[in-house]
């Protein structure tokens, strides 16, 4: 009836867990208690989860990128604690081998996939529309079930919490460790089906987007006219299509070995397991600038902004995204030159390599001569960037030493690495969305965010992140591998400790960020933006009011350069209302795509315990509501004229205020 | 540091340009000094982990070049041209300059060509599974990794030893390893380049220390539960200590017998040190085609094949033929040149 | 499978969600079908690969010549490319705007696909009754995944093909139905394409 799912899958006997449980259901309840007593169930469905505007979407991913960074933040506290704890004296810390293999997967898994991913996808879903002068994303519909599908995964990576446990196999479930004979339990099961689900909604998210940048820009905005950012964000969803099927594709083959006994990558019957790492990769390494380049774009948009000049170099940065975009497919095997390939690939693939870092080198020219001969102000956006200019480029240096195949065969797999790819990552991923956040949070909410907190946040990150990660460099030249659950070495100790600390601060970081948050929404009069422009910035969504209106523009802007609200307010023709305002032609919002994420959380999680039955009710249940939704003839409303004229005056009366 | 780069391109061997590199490492050797040589990375005990740090040296530096300035630019744009400052220069319009874009393409070209060309004949001198000129012969050592220890079978003595390798210092070591479970790394740091083992595959590797000394050896990669123990020493030891070694092991009265071989294949954590005086001739060659637990060899299911192919189905496909292919004690067991072994290199596109 | 269906629906709306009265010409959704096709693309890049790569590995198993029928699979193949010209000529109709036509054509259409699915399981069940089953080996885990996923189009086509008898039934030929008439159209063919693949490099190379 329950299929492997029984009482014992449930860890009563892990304290750690089981309180970390009671805790999350304790907020659970007070939230929905919360809601409940202000009343706040209508306006949560009809104005949120049901919403298609693509602000509203934008908006849940990062929420959803937000509380996920939490979850996947405590499994690092917890690593980090442990190798401080067991690296001496032959402790063995708190945290046994079958606890912290999880810790370790999840981390990587939540942070990829569930923090910077909607994180990145929520920042362009919010953007991109209003930068290219659109009243909404191509398929508004698809948009909500991407959100929702994204979120059904991260709900069932949250559920092997409780139920069940996760996979121990490290984040990219290298087989034939993840394969049935060596992970038989159900963890590597929700690995699969998390991931799955959630990816789904990556692919026609990026399917999306595409289309919308192709086809919905604004009159006159050329390609060579779109903003960097908008522009960073196609490339990166062009990777979306162009990878995330090889994830799928990739993710089934091992659940068919898993489930049906096949033979892809088990060590019997022919399998091949390089197979899996060469097709996992093929994904992976594009997935990198999935994350990054997006993140290129608002530097962009940034440093031009608080530097009151025009991007240095636009050309030279549209080309180099270009050429990391096309390169990045060609790199994948560096992430293991150790397999034993020859001489020849290797260095190939080494070179491809290195050549990605030109145009990223550029790039980062590009950065400081925006600032050349501007006017800097050091707001924490701008701070944000700078902090990234610096520490990716010390990430970038690690990481052209790690392409040199002689080099990498001594600091592959080590804690080298590992300092590698989280100073990439944090400090060109997490800065990028750090300084995105707070550079439009004001068109999102209508305020800006407190500026001194958001200082504390960013100094604690950055102070935070050397003190964690420069001892891991020095660890990994010393020969210290990475996912040890315990070692025994008084030297690598003091480095463990040294870096657990460093955890710490960025954990200050992040409560300084809540803080930022709460404090902003305390005083969220005196810091309104009336003009919808807080930062005298350039691009077309900052010409519509903060928060922006449900339909982004009363009228279509006509676009004739780059930075064309910066042009119009040279010209004084900003904010010019029209002689007359017209309908507006709005999508509807529909609550098929909570409905079909909830049939998709029931189905992963009926696959992972192999309750046969309740799949594929679940299954029939998803399509029975596609079917049903499908023939629904209510999919646009008209806003009349004179409603889009009353909310147009209120905010010419707030411009001449 | 460029200028040995320079030689080493102009066509003197890459060796000797990257040996005098490393006197470049002398500074190093300070910082190493001055912290016991605890960066096992950059005090390495063997040739090859000596140009493997050269190479890490030469890299870092010569990307310094770019990454110094560009963050000395960074502090130095921000500042100087921070808002307060009304006195610098202020053009919100210039977006545009041939020379600094020339610059900042061909800057990063340059030392991207040079990088990659030393990344190119590096990659082929220290291509792991390049023997290594000695004019000792080299001593050969099977490794298999299992679940949570490591196997090494000495083919040419007829003994083995778990999580325990001794050898001659001075004389290259040349293994050939695989693996009996999931996937691991076989790593030394003092000695240089790790290689990954994976069942059914055998991958290559040649290490050489230069001076007697126990060094810490280990899986590099994450092979389960008990991997965070499955920890080796390597022994270099001088010619005399190394055959009073040879000697030790081979009067232990523990034999490494296909039974053994499979006892010790069962998962098991922090698996003391263990030698066998007597081995089994087939254990390196049953673990390496997965027929150790009795089911057919993969190489002879090849050699199977390769005789359907050359004499046509009728010869081998008459009926019950499949059953027939499917036990392994009606296949003649043929010598194992066609297994996966007999691929030079696990080609991690095997196929295509 | 829910890809499509759930892009489907979608491309309904589009009334002009950027532009202010005029309705969209379906183009946009044509668009954003072909990018999910190139998706769907690489999604087989990736199969095929894992085909390739897998063939030769038959673990003492039956290889492709012991097992495949030739003849069997080109009655298969002509069912698919027939359907592929029963879709067109639908498609010619539907421009011409005769309902009844369409209607019929995809019947046609229906018909071609239940055949060739009928005679792939067919071929499945005989396949593990011969004890050549997808666990048997590398290669036919390899074979079973790529012919069936490109069966499990196939059949989510086909699901996707009654809908749309219905959205016709119900609206008639109007303008969503006729882009919903187009996407269907460019999945048919795409699945056409893949099948050629297939067709070439699982069965006349693997029977050679």
């Amino acid at each position: 009836m329950f299929g492997k799912l029984t009482l014992d899958a449930i860890p009563f006997h892990q304290p750690i867990i089981m309180g970390t449980l009671a805790c999350v259901g304790l907020g659970g309840i007070v939230l929905l208690a919360l809601i409940t007593r202000f009343r706040l169930w209508r306006p949560l469905w009809t104005r949120w989860l049901t919403s298609v505007d693509h602000k509203a979407i934008g908006i849940m991913y990062i929420i959803l990128a937000m509380v996920m960074l939490m979850r996947g933040f405590a499994d690092a506290l917890m690593m980090r604690s442990q190798q401080a704890l067991a690296s001496v004296g032959g402790a063995a810390g708190y945290l046994p081998p079958e606890h912290y293999d999880q810790i370790f997967t999840a981390h990587g898994v939540i942070m990829i996939f569930f923090m910077a991913m909607p994180f990145i996808v929520g920042l362009m879903n919010l953007v991109v529309p209003l930068q290219i002068g659109a009243r909404d994303v191509a398929f508004p519909y698809l948009n909500n079930l991407s959100l929702w599908l994204t979120a059904a995964g991260a709900v069932l990576i949250n559920l092997s919490l409780g139920v069940g446990e996760f996979a121990r196999t490290g984040w990219l479930a290298y087989p034939p460790l993840s394969e049935a004979a060596y992970s038989p339990g159900v963890g590597v099961d929700y690995y699969l089906w998390s991931l799955q689900i959630s990816g789904l909604g990556t692919l026609l998210a990026g399917i999306n987007m595409i289309t919308t940048i192709l086809k919905m820009r604004a009159p006159g905005m050329t390609m060579m006219r779109m903003p960097v950012f908008t522009w960073t964000s196609l490339c990166a969803n062009m990777l979306i299509v162009a990878a995330f099927p090889i994830l799928t594709a990739t993710l089934a083959m091992l659940s068919l070995d898993r489930y049906l006994g096949m033979h892809f990558f088990t060590n019997d019957g022919g399998g091949n397991p390089m197979m899996y790492v060469n097709l996992i990769w093929a994904w992976g390494h594009p997935e990198v600038y999935i994350l990054v380049l997006p993140c290129f774009g608002i530097f962009s948009e940034v440093v031009a902004t608080f530097s009151s000049k025009r991007l240095f170099g636009y050309k030279s940065m549209v080309y180099a995204t270009v050429c990391i975009t096309v390169l990045s497919f060609l790199v994948w095997l560096h992430h293991f030159f150790t397999m034993g390939s020859g001489a020849n690939v290797n260095a190939f693939f080494g070179i491809t390599t290195m050549i990605i870092s030109i145009p990223t080198g550029v790039k980062i020219f590009n950065w400081l001569f925006t600032m050349y001969r501007g006017r800097v102000q050091f707001t924490p956006p701008i701070l944000w960037t700078m902090g990234f200019l610096v520490t990716f480029t010390i990430g970038g240096m690690t990481g052209v030493l790690t392409a040199v195949p002689p080099a990498d065969f001594v600091l592959h797999n080590s804690l080298f690495l590992i300092a590698h790819f989280h100073n990439a990552i944090i400090g060109g991923v997490v800065f990028g969305c750090m300084a995105g956040f707070n550079y439009w949070f004001p068109k999102a909410f209508g305020f800006r965010l407190d500026e001194r907190l958001g200082k504390v946040s960013f100094w604690c990150w950055l102070t935070g992140f050397y003190l964690a990660f420069m001892p891991l460099y020095a660890l990994g030249l010393m020969g210290m591998t990475r996912r040890l659950n315990h070692v025994d070495n008084p030297v690598w100790h003091v480095y463990l400790l040294v870096a657990m600390a460093g955890a710490l601060v960025i954990f200050c970081g992040i409560l300084a960020q809540i803080a930022q948050i709460a404090v902003s929404i305390r005083n969220r009069k005196a810091l309104a933006d009336l003009t919808g422009d807080p930062w005298n910035a350039r691009t077309l969504e900052w010409s519509v009011s903060s928060p922006a209106p449900f339909y982004n523009f009363a009228e279509t802007p006509r676009v004739s350069g780059r930075d064309s609200f910066w042009e119009a307010k040279v010209t004084g023709e900003a904010y010019r209302p029209p002689a007359r305002y017209g309908a507006i032609h709005m999508p509807s919002n529909t609550g098929t795509g909570v409905i079909l994420s909830a049939f998709a959380t029931v189905l992963g999680f009926a696959l992972v315990w192999q309750i046969w039955w309740l799949a594929i009710v679940a299954l029939a249940g998803a399509i029975v509501v596609t079917i049903v939704h499908s023939f629904n003839e209510n999919r646009a409303y008209s806003v009349p004229g004179d409603v889009v004229a009353r909310t147009e005056s209120a905010f010419q009366q707030q411009l001449t205020a | 540091m460029l200028a040995s780069l320079a030689r080493a391109t102009a066509g003197s061997t890459v060796a000797t340009a990257l040996r005098r590199l490393t006197t470049g490492a002398l500074l190093l050797g300070v910082v190493c000094a001055l912290s016991g040589c605890d960066y096992a990375l950059m005090d390495p005990k063997g040739p090859i982990g000596v140009q493997e740090r050269t190479i890490i040296l030469f890299a870092t530096g010569l990307m310094l070049i770019v990454v110094i300035p560009v963050i000395a630019m960074t502090f130095l744009f921000a500042w100087r041209y921070r808002a307060s400052n009304t006195t610098a220069d202020y053009r919100p319009d210039w977006e545009h300059s041939n020379a600094i874009e020339a610059v900042v393409w061909i800057v990063p070209c340059l030392i991207i060509g040079a990088l990659g060309t030393v990344t190119w004949i590096t990659s082929h001198t220290l291509d792991p599974y390049r023997p290594i000129a000695s004019p000792a012969r080299p001593v050969e050592v099977q490794v298999v990794s299992l679940d949570w220890k490591w196997l090494f079978i000495y083919p040419d003595l007829g003994i083995a030893s778990v999580n325990e390798f001794a050898f001659p210092s001075g004389t290259p070591v040349r293994f050939h390893l695989t693996s009996g479970s999931v996937m691991n790394s076989f790593f030394v740091p003092r000695l240089g380049s790790q290689i990954y083992t994976m069942a059914g595959m055998e991958t290559k590797l040649s290490l050489l220390a230069d001076e007697p000394g126990d060094y810490e050896g280990m899986s590099a990669n994450y092979s389960g539960e008990g991997f965070s123990d499955m920890t080796f020493k390597a022994r270099a030891m001088t010619a005399a200590d190394f055959d009073r070694w040879v000697e030790g092991v081979r009067s232990s009265p523990a034999m490494l017998t296909m039974a053994a071989y499979r006892d010790l294949a069962r998962p098991g954590v922090a698996t003391p040190v263990t030698r066998y005086g007597t081995v089994d001739g087939r254990v390196y060659h049953d673990a390496l085609n997965k027929c150790a637990d009795g089911t057919a060899c993969i190489d002879d299911r090849m050699a199977m094949a390769a005789t359907r192919d050359a004499l046509g189905d009728a010869a081998l496909c008459g009926p019950g033929a499949l059953a027939r292919s499917q036990t392994s004690g009606a296949v003649p067991r043929v010598p194992s040149q066609q297994g996966p072994n007999s691929l030079e290199r696990p080609s991690p596109v095997q196929g295509l | 499978m829910t890809i499509h269906s759930s892009l489907t629906p979608d491309h309904a709306f589009l009334a002009g969600a950027g532009q202010e009265d005029h309705h969209d010409d379906g183009s946009t959704t044509t668009l954003g079908f072909w990018i999910y096709l190139m998706s769907d693309c690489i999604l087989f890049a990736a199969l095929f690969a894992g085909f390739v790569v897998l063939r030769g590995q038959t673990a003492g198993g039956p290889a492709g010549r012991d097992l495949f029928d030739l003849s069997y699979v080109a009655v298969e193949t002509g069912c698919l490319l027939l359907s592929s010209l029963s879709y067109g000529l639908a498609m010619i109709a539907a421009h011409r705007h005769r309902q009844t036509q369409v209607l019929a054509w995809l019947g046609v259409t229906l018909v071609l696909g239940l055949l060739f699915m009928g005679l792939e399981l067919h071929e499945f069940r005989e396949l593990i009754a011969e004890g050549a089953g997808p666990d048997r080996s590398a290669f036919l885990s390899g074979y079973f995944t790529l012919v069936g996923t490109h069966g499990l189009h196939v059949t989510a086509g086909m699901a996707w093909m009654v809908v749309l008898i219905g959205h016709v039934l119900h609206r008639g030929l109007s303008s969503d139905n006729l882009v919903r008439l187009t996407c269907l159209s460019l999945f048919w063919h795409f699945l056409d394409v893949v099948w050629i693949g297939v067709f070439t490099v699982v069965y006349l190379l693997g029977a050679a």
